[in-house]
């Protein structure tokens, strides 16, 4: 953010560096249910970024002292593979990678129903294995949809996407140039039916003009994100039960 | 989209199916206290039962429920009970007076130790989850030899059949005893061969679990690699399982028909 650089972020007709309209989402891929050993998982691309996301869980949390008597927290672990940027990056925990793991632990238990499932615990795991800009975002959209497929339940399906500033235009879904080089990123996770919020944040400097439109945005990018989520689960589940007789025993009758 | 009552379909998290007072939200379900709406709080198939609205979940761990018959596996042992690892968020105790030995104080690990499979009743659940199970039941005890698999368990009732027809076309056709906890926990004791081909069919039954007319696919599927030809009407294997395999039959029938309420 606010670094320095002689490319054009956007043209004079409006188009962007990486040939997308100020209104234009990254192509988003989605693909549920691919890891055998977690109980959920999703592998996600949001333009270059690429994330796998596997949930364990509900299952009883250690040590005892993290559990909570009256509900079940969410632990997630956001990890960013060594191979996932250019210049290699040094692996294990750091400032950053502790930072958005508690914003997603904090927006994804916000729409569990964690009260039925005292003293437990659900395990997110996020490994960014390819980041192009807007990982918490592509990370937290993943982890929802495997949390679906976990079979955890949830008041929604939480989503996630960003806008911000670059080059002086508002833009919904910043691009790797325009996060590094821009004037400002706002990420934000929302409840899709509610509309509730569940992280915002930002970077840079926006006016309040300005971000009002960036909110309004990133606001439909993840209602559009939403969508595609639920295409996927779709895909996965809805030939779980045939149109006419279904599972005979498996469902009531 | 909220008036197709009848019709069952697949449902996501955060999706309507139901509004009124009248109605109630059952299992996988919620009420938004916001607008007083009933929405699925899981992935599953949403139904309307007597006033309930419920979402037969297609995935998730197992939710032990009270009365269940599974099958567990001794993890701790204690002075005066057993810790039950039941395949669910829990391990479950089993305390020494419900089980069908009298045992001394201390002396659990004559009975019981570490690794032991038990079949055993879910007795008690509470509020908060904390689950208790009983082996004080009719065909209840520990499991010695055979073989554990484990299936999801959202596709129990599948692998069970309607009133056990599935799991009992399996035993049919392979000469082994079967019994099929509610938990995903799925015991099988044989000859070897049998073993392998029960394990075998168990296994596609599971994997096509959401296929229709899979009944008829099996049966082909077990003539052509089953161990023994069923004989007419007889069970094959009533001589073989004189500790009842009517027995086990019938819990299976019980089972699924829990599960199917």
């Amino acid at each position: 953010m606010g670094g320095k650089c002689d490319i054009e972020l956007i043209d004079k007709k409006g188009k962007r560096v990486d040939g997308r309209t100020p209104e234009q989402l990254r192509d988003v891929k989605i693909e549920v249910g691919v890891l055998h050993g977690a109980d959920g998982s999703c592998y996600l691309e949001w333009g270059g970024n690429k994330v796998m996301a596997g949930v364990y869980g509900p299952r009883e949390a250690v040590p005892r002292r993290v559990q909570n008597a009256r509900r079940a927290i969410v632990q997630c672990k956001y990890n960013m593979a060594a191979f996932s940027v250019d210049e290699r990056k040094r692996p294990g925990p750091d400032r950053r990678s502790r930072e958005i793991s508690k914003v997603i632990s904090e927006a994804l238990e916000a729409v569990v129903l964690t009260e039925m499932f005292p003293r437990a615990s659900i395990d997110v795991n996020i490994e960014i294995l390819q980041a192009e800009a807007g990982t918490r975002c592509a990370g937290l959209t993943a982890a929802a949809v495997a949390m679906a497929d976990a079979g955890i339940p949830m008041r929604d399906i939480p989503v996630a996407c960003a806008a911000g500033k670059a080059g002086g235009h508002v833009v919904m879904d910043l691009g790797k140039l325009e996060d590094n080089f821009g004037e400002a990123d706002l990420p934000i996770a929302i409840a899709p039916r509610t509309g509730e919020i569940l992280l915002m944040q930002m970077d840079g400097h926006l006016t309040p003009e300005e971000f009002e439109r960036a909110f309004q945005l990133a606001f439909d990018g993840c209602i559009k994100v939403g969508e595609l989520q639920k295409k996927a689960l779709m895909e996965k589940y809805a030939k779980a039960v045939p149109e006419g007789n279904g599972n005979e025993a498996a469902k009531e009758e | 989209m909220n008036e197709e009552t009848s019709e069952r379909r697949i449902v996501l998290p955060g999706e309507l199916i139901g509004e009124g007072a009248s109605l109630r939200p059952g299992q996988g379900a919620y009420r938004d206290r916001a607008d007083g709406r009933i929405y699925a709080s899981r992935v599953g198939v949403m139904g309307k039962h007597s006033g309930y609205v419920n979402v037969v979940p297609l995935s998730g761990v197992y939710d032990p429920q009270k009365d269940d018959l599974v099958i567990g596996i001794i993890s701790e042992v204690g002075q005066s009970n057993w810790l039950v690892n039941i395949n669910g968020i829990y391990p479950a105790p089993l305390h020494v007076n419900e089980v069908p030995w009298r045992v001394e104080f201390g002396e659990t690990s004559k009975y019981l130790n570490h690794g032991d499979a038990v079949l055993v009743k879910v007795f008690s659940v509470d509020e908060t989850k904390n689950v208790q199970v009983s082996m004080k039941d009719r065909n209840l005890r520990k499991l010695s030899g055979g073989q554990i698999i484990t299936v999801d368990p959202t596709k129990v009732p599948r692998v069970i059949g309607k009133s056990g027809s599935m799991i009992n076309l399996v035993k049919s056709y392979t000469d082994v005893w079967i019994f099929v906890g509610q938990n995903g926990r799925i015991w099988i004791s044989g000859g070897d061969a049998s073993m392998q081909v029960a394990i075998a069919a168990i296994a596609k039954i599971e994997s096509e679990a959401h296929t229709t007319g899979l009944t008829d696919r099996m049966k082909q599927w077990l003539e052509e690699h089953g161990t023994v030809k069923p004989a007419g009407d007889a069970k094959p294997d009533e001589f073989a399982a004189p500790r009842g395999n009517s027995g086990n039959a019938e819990e299976n029938k019980d089972a699924s028909e829990e599960t199917s309420e």
